[in-house]
């Protein structure tokens, strides 16, 4: 029984420090999917946030700065995005793919120059994000070990909690919110009844990217302490299926991402406990999410006009 | 009245030259990072060109070449079709291990016989990977791009486990498949390569490649298959009203561009890698495959210039270090060169900005005309 809750501690604390991440990101893409721009690029603004942190946060001793600007630098590559798709009537996944190799290359290059590695310096403890919660709990009994494992995780992860609720307010009841479902379902509608689609659409690409970003910056704050080439690999794409499978809503984000996260704690404490090939158990997750999507989910209803650059007619 | 096509018409209608113009722009922009970090722009771009006009050079860059012609022909095909094969990759690691199982288990087989099980094992295994997500997208609704991700993952850590079993398992300490049998390697005799001077890995795959890149573009151009598949990407629903049966066009197409991805596999591995390492992290050459499908129009001959254009700047990229300049410069140009491939509706502005010019001057034309009129 003991072994049982301190394995449960275990997985649910990883199910959260996976999730994180992906959380944010998947947020962001529905941010910019829902307004009608597919967001491919999420992989590549990870990758720049995952980076600016990082660094900012060395530089300045100063965690919050380094997150904030993580978000920055992702919505710099947001706003990148947005140029091309919105303004400019790009194809959404090529400029996407674009993203995705700009990101990284950029980011990469500048930590050559900067360290003269691919790696960024390792950061202090002051400087990564803080464990809430530490030490608040008696690790003596069982219940209070199983709290520590999981209460004892870092502020980002709670932030993370609060921002699907924000994201949920603004998207459900508000006005923007409203508009920007519009824009993408009916963008012509849209323009008709005078709100601005264009820049309504830039702007959540650019939130999108913000989002993403801070989900980068995760990776490299709180789970690992440096920016490396694979801190990020394939998160981003992983934070898009997510979206997918929760149907394109905040909540189904949450929900998709918690799955994953859950079937990845898992994976580590059967990988530690039980003698099941590790590079299977590292399919679960994956294999999981797909058999979820046939039983439970099925067809999710794409934004009638996701993809579809908008052209404002003469 | 047919109109002769001026030059500007050209240039802003025709995409090949959009690309070209997109390639340009991407190594300025390549320059200006160069030049802001204080390298030498000439040094940088003088050693990528050295480094692949050699025979030597070029003969890796047709090695370089090969998978990234495959997954972009993969990718090329699916996009014509319709559904974007971001899954390319993990098509191309199933294929790569499919190849490498036969090549290593049916090792004493004599090349003629094994070569082509090898081929099609690959193309086989990349096939059905693909078929997987279309019929999960046909029977149950299911998102590909979504079930691509998961199965580029799943193929991955399927990959990594068959390196794991004892009788695929390197006898050595490497992680790592053993190697696979001496018949079923592509490459070149000894005698050949040392005597002309080409790399050691120089193989005929880039021959196969070839031979893909003209089947693929009969199926999409010569058979009513290709017509269908093309009717389907370009309206599902008018497609199906005319008598198409959309799902099996769609599961066709993802077999097609699976098998090609596949095929991609097993070229790599049975001319260069020789065998498959435990992964670490994915390779990329499904993603890589997007960006040469992109570069190449999704034309199958422009796929195969573009494939072995990739081929050159990651080769040539390679060699940057050795003149302080970071490998990562690549990923810069290429990004820039899709982002400008991806905006190039602006460069068909160049034409608007023309017939503004001419406005101006057929309204100055009119305006003489008025001027006579009044002075008479």
């Amino acid at each position: 029984m003991t072994n049982f809750i301190n394995n449960l501690g275990i997985i649910l604390y990883a199910t959260l420090i996976y999730m994180t991440p992906l959380l944010y990101a998947a947020l962001g893409s529905c941010f910019s999917e829902v307004s009608g721009v597919v967001n491919i690029g999420i992989e590549g603004m990870m990758t720049a946030g995952a980076f600016t942190g990082t660094v900012v946060a060395y530089f300045t001793g100063s965690p919050w700065i380094g997150f904030l600007c993580g978000g920055l630098a992702g919505a710099l590559f947001g706003a990148l995005h947005a140029l091309a798709t919105v303004k400019l009537g790009a194809d959404q996944t090529i400029a996407g793919t674009a993203i995705n190799m700009l990101g990284p290359g950029i980011v990469i290059m500048i930590a050559k120059v900067m360290f003269n590695s691919t790696d960024t310096i390792p950061l202090e403890a002051s400087m990564k994000i803080p464990r809430l919660f530490r030490g608040v709990f008696d690790t003596g009994t069982v219940f209070g070990r199983f709290m520590d494992n999981v209460f004892a995780n870092f502020a980002s992860t709670y932030l993370v909690f609060v921002a699907v609720a924000v994201v949920w307010f603004v998207f459900y009841k508000t006005r923007f919110g409203l508009r920007l479902r519009a824009c993408g379902e009916h963008p012509q509608a849209c323009e008709t009844l005078g709100i601005n689609v264009i820049a309504m659409r830039f702007v959540c690409v650019c939130i999108s990217g913000f989002l993403s970003g801070l989900g980068g910056a995760c990776v490299t704050m709180a789970i690992s302490t440096q920016f490396r080439p694979i801190s990020i690999v394939g998160q981003g794409f992983i934070a898009i299926a997510a979206v997918i499978f929760g149907k394109f809503r905040p909540h189904g984000a949450l929900l998709g991402c918690l799955l994953f996260g859950f079937c990845s704690g898992l994976k580590v404490v059967l990988g530690g406990s039980s003698g099941i090939d590790m590079q299977l158990l590292s399919m679960i997750p994956y294999v999981v999410t797909v058999i979820v999507l046939i039983l439970f989910v099925g067809k999710s209803h794409v934004p009638s006009a996701n993809g579809k650059p908008f052209i404002k007619s003469k | 009245m047919t109109k002769k096509k001026t030059f500007m018409d050209v240039v802003s209608t025709n995409r090949f030259i959009h690309t070209l113009m997109a390639i340009i722009l991407g190594f300025l922009v390549g320059a200006i990072f160069l030049a802001v970090m204080g390298l030498s722009v000439g040094q940088a771009y003088g050693r990528l060109i050295t480094s692949v006009t050699s025979l030597k050079g070029f003969s890796y860059v047709i090695v370089y070449a090969i998978p990234y012609i495959m997954t972009g022909l993969s990718v090329a095909f699916s996009f014509k079709t319709g559904v974007f094969n971001i899954g390319c990759e993990g098509q191309f690691v199933v294929g790569s291990m499919a190849a490498a199982v036969v090549g290593i288990l049916l090792g004493g087989l004599p090349g003629i016989v094994l070569i082509p099980l090898c081929f099609l094992a690959a193309m086989a295994a990349g096939a059905l990977w693909g078929t997987i997500v279309g019929i999960l997208k046909t029977r149950w609704g299911i998102n590909e791009v979504l079930s691509m991700i998961m199965f580029n993952w799943i193929a991955f850590y399927l990959s990594n486990f068959i390196a794991g079993i004892p009788a695929i398992h390197s006898d050595g300490s490497a992680e790592a498949t053993k190697n696979i049998s001496e018949h079923a390697s592509t490459l070149l005799s000894k005698d050949l390569i040392n005597s002309l001077g080409l790399a050691p890995t120089a193989n005929w795959g880039i021959l196969v490649a070839i031979a893909m890149t003209v089947v693929i573009w009969v199926i999409i151009e010569k058979t009513t298959l290709g017509y269908e598949l093309k009717a389907v990407g370009a309206n599902r629903y008018s497609a199906e009203y005319g008598g198409i049966n959309v799902n099996r066009s769609i599961l066709m197409a993802l077999a097609i561009s699976g098998a090609m991805a596949g095929l991609g596999g097993a070229l790599q591995l049975m001319g260069m890698g020789n065998r498959i390492s435990v992964f670490s992290s994915q390779e990329g050459f499904g993603f890589a495959g997007i960006v040469v499908a992109l570069m190449g129009c999704s034309n199958p001959f422009g796929v195969l210039v573009a494939g072995i254009f990739y081929g050159a700047l990651t080769y040539g990229g390679s060699k940057l270090n050795l003149v302080g300049a970071p490998t990562q410069l690549i990923s810069v140009i290429v990004g820039t060169v899709v982002f400008f491939i991806s905006i190039s509706v602006i460069f068909e502005n160049l034409k608007r900005i023309k017939t503004r010019a001419q406005r101006n001057a057929e309204a100055a034309a009119i305006r003489r005309a008025e001027e006579k009129e009044a002075q008479k």
